[in-house]
């Protein structure tokens, strides 16, 4: 058996309870979590193969067997999958879902008096290259209200879920994009530690950007790995 | 090479099915007919600090197969692997905060230090409201949990969470309840793993 696992660095997470996000009040599990050495349990996870994604899975600016486009400002995400060590994370199943330009989910959870686009359902998936990279193509989410606080908006976000290479390494997280006045407000980026909340923050990139075509963001991200220990480099 | 700090967690949210799930695709089933070993049902419910059942969080489940063989490069074995059985599973629970499993009952596993662990699911819970998902494991009741290394970390009085009841009903397959609790008297046994 290999060496563990990195831990889960509380310095840059969120803690469970986070009175100003009014849900975790009571959701956030009150007991200490109990500190367990990483066995085979741990240090496995899934894989995804190509048939866990299909072409397209990647378009969110167009349904499967549509000929229609998603209304709103086109955007390339982009970004590479490494773990705390610095490898880039190949095969990384990475989905992802956000609300359409107008800030309406296509859920039916989702009451905001805002049009649907029948062009968008605002799911995506694809797997990370040889270098850990990822590339969506998408639209600028909008905003939304919601029930939290008087006049609360969440600002633009996507949601991001990962896999890396072991259990532990799972990863559910949210995407914002630079420069967007509701960041500061907001009590889901506020429950990360304030010298953490830039890591959730996507780079305008314009090297990225396609002329006449979309603008383009980076955004890369940090799983937990396995401590791969020098001498098992046979 | 320099660590770089970890991504930090953010909730699931109440919209994940726009992403993650999608209800013509179940992936709550990770058996079918030629999977190996006794087929089991898990079934179960996830409550809040006020016992009101969660309708919008997402349990998913990772185990070795019905050998004790993990599908993933880092177990080498000897026991075999099964090409019916890849081990991840996910559901989102429904209105009444209900999720439920059917797959094969998990071979036993050694921990890092050889000692055999008792058969166990490896479970994360996310849901709106958790801004980071929370680890927990699943035994099996009719199993010899005594000796189990990891069961011995936690307070006895609270093992109980981290337990799965087999339902004496004669169901084919043999179901199994388990409710996770988020908070209060019953909270679940969460890891810092």
């Amino acid at each position: 058996m290999s060496g563990g696992a990195s831990k889960r660095d509380w310095r840059v997470h969120p803690p469970y309870l986070h009175e100003a996000y009014a849900s975790t009040v009571l959701r956030s599990p009150r007991q200490p979590l109990i500190p367990m050495a990483s066995s085979l349990s741990e240090l496995t996870g899934p894989a995804f193969g190509t048939d866990a994604v299909h072409p397209g899975d990647a378009d969110l600016t167009r349904i499967a067997g549509g000929s229609g486009e998603a209304i709103g400002q086109r955007i390339y995400v982009t970004g590479r999958v490494l773990e705390d060590e610095g490898h880039p994370v190949a095969n990384a199943l990475v989905e992802i879902w956000q609300a359409n330009a107008a800030g309406r989910y296509f859920h039916k959870a989702d009451s905001h008096q805002a049009p649907l686009d029948p062009n968008f359902t605002g799911g995506g998936r694809c797997l990370t290259n040889a270098d850990g990279e990822y590339r969506f193509t998408t639209i600028h989410p909008g905003a939304y209200p919601w029930n939290n606080h008087p006049n609360a908006w969440r600002p633009a976000h996507i949601h991001f879920s990962l896999f890396g290479s072991a259990f532990i390494s799972r990863l559910i997280t949210q995407m914002y994009f630079p420069g967007d006045p509701l960041i500061p407000l907001d009590p889901v980026l506020g429950g990360v530690p304030e010298h953490a909340r830039p890591l959730l923050v996507s780079r305008y990139a314009h090297e990225v950007t396609e002329p006449g075509i979309a603008l383009g963001y980076r955004f890369d991200i940090v799983l937990r790995g396995r401590n791969e220990t020098p001498m098992e480099g046979r | 090479m320099a660590a770089a700090p970890q991504t930090p967690s953010q909730t699931v949210g109440p919209f994940f099915g726009v992403g993650l799930t999608r209800p013509a695709q179940p992936q709550n089933v990770l058996v079918n007919d030629l999977t190996e070993g006794v087929r089991i049902r898990i079934e179960g419910t996830v409550f809040d600090g006020a016992r009101q059942p969660v309708p919008d969080a997402l349990v998913e489940i990772w185990q070795a197969n019905a050998h004790g063989r993990y599908r993933h490069p880092l177990d080498a074995g000897p026991a075999p692997l099964d090409p019916h059985f890849s081990g991840f599973g996910r559901c989102p629970t429904d209105s009444s905060g209900g999720f439920s499993f059917e797959t094969t009952k998990p071979g036993a596993v050694a921990d890092s230090e050889g000692r055999v662990q008792a058969p166990h699911v490896n479970v994360t819970v996310f849901a709106r409201g958790m801004l980071v998902h929370a680890f927990t494991r699943l035994y099996f009741s009719d199993d010899g949990l005594d000796a189990d290394p990891v069961l011995a970390l936690v307070d006895a009085a609270r093992r109980h969470t981290l337990v799965a009841a087999l339902a004496d009903d004669g169901r084919r397959p043999a179901s199994y309840r388990w409710d996770i609790h988020l908070q209060g008297d019953r909270e679940t046994v969460f890891f810092d793993a």
